[in-house]
């Protein structure tokens, strides 16, 4: 599975000066399609909570976070706030995955279909992996059923590779599972 | 028409498109509407669109997310290889892939075989209409 958002940890400082020799030293998680993306999105970040600038500081280190347990089905909460066409607003969104990168990009898509907010209009506040009892939506509790059992209702059938798709076909499909 | 094969924990499904084609898997657990997570005991545990499965009608008896040790158990308590290849589904895929590994020689194998079948039915067949008209 590819993700489209990696997960980089970025830790920078500012440069020392003769007022101050050991400059704070600042690290954040963040999301970003690749490594030169997120270095200039920590300074962004950055810039609005300190007074210091890419100019006047130092990045440290950036590492990839990877996902611990890819293999398990967790609840993400994901706490945002997104500027919309008359203002800023802050969101609480619940998704399913077994990722945490995976839900990432689910809450890219879902704002950009469901509010028409691109991508460089988000900021994540921040991300939790919420336990079953306390998740607030619905459509994320609808799952936590240990007996969960639903019937496919609608099996479009496909060709097994691109490749053998057609344009025209003989007959109508046969929607039933 | 009620549905008879269901999304549930336990579901053998055939995986027909991808990277995995041809695989059977059974359903651990369910992501969500679109998505559930699939485990074979010859491949690391994954989520795979329902788009990409066909059901079966085999399911097996497992708790959510069992680990791959109960798995592979709980598939040889029911017998889920067997159980394929002897379906009619299962056979016609056996089939299938054996008819696409052929080389020349086995299709001409073939052919003999063919026309020796058709030759007995045949006398046969012959053997009727001589009796019917006697």
């Amino acid at each position: 599975m590819s993700y489209k958002f990696h997960q980089f940890q970025v830790v920078g400082r500012a440069l020392p000066t003769e007022s101050d020799e050991q400059p704070k030293i600042y690290r954040m998680k963040l999301w970003a399609t690749n490594e030169v993306r997120a270095k200039s999105k920590f300074w962004y970040y950055l810039r609005k909570l300190k007074k210091v600038k890419k100019s006047n500081g130092q990045m440290l280190a950036i590492n990839e976070i990877f996902e611990k347990n890819p293999t398990t089905i967790k609840n993400y909460g994901i706490w945002l706030r997104y500027q919309s066409r008359t203002g800023y607003h802050n969101m609480y969104k619940e998704y399913r995955d077994t990722t945490l990168n995976g839900s990432i990009e689910q809450m890219y898509t879902e704002m950009a279909s469901r509010h028409r907010v691109r991508h460089h209009c988000i900021q994540v506040i921040k991300t939790a992996t919420i336990p079953a009892k306390l998740c607030k939506r619905e459509s994320t509790k609808q799952f936590h059923n240990s007996k969960i059992k639903f019937p496919l209702v609608f099996k479009k059938v496909r060709p097994p590779t691109r490749k053998l798709k057609t344009t025209y076909k003989a007959s109508r499909p046969n929607l039933f599972v | 028409m009620p549905f008879k094969r269901y999304v549930e924990i336990g579901r053998i499904a055939l995986v027909n498109y991808g990277k995995d084609y041809g695989k059977l898997v059974v359903i651990v657990d369910v992501i969500d509407q679109n998505r559930a997570l699939v485990d074979a005991p010859d491949m690391v545990r994954g989520q795979i669109n329902f788009k990409r499965l066909t059901l079966t009608d085999i399911k097996i008896d497992i708790k959510r997310v069992p680990n791959k040790k109960t798995l592979v158990a709980a598939l040889e308590a029911a017998d889920v290889k067997n159980k394929w290849e002897s379906s009619s589904w299962g056979r016609k895929l056996i089939v299938q892939k054996k008819r696409a590994s052929l080389n020349d020689f086995d299709r001409f194998k073939i052919m003999l075989a063919k026309i020796k079948k058709a030759g007995v039915v045949r006398q046969e067949l012959a053997k009727l209409k001589k009796e019917t008209t006697a």
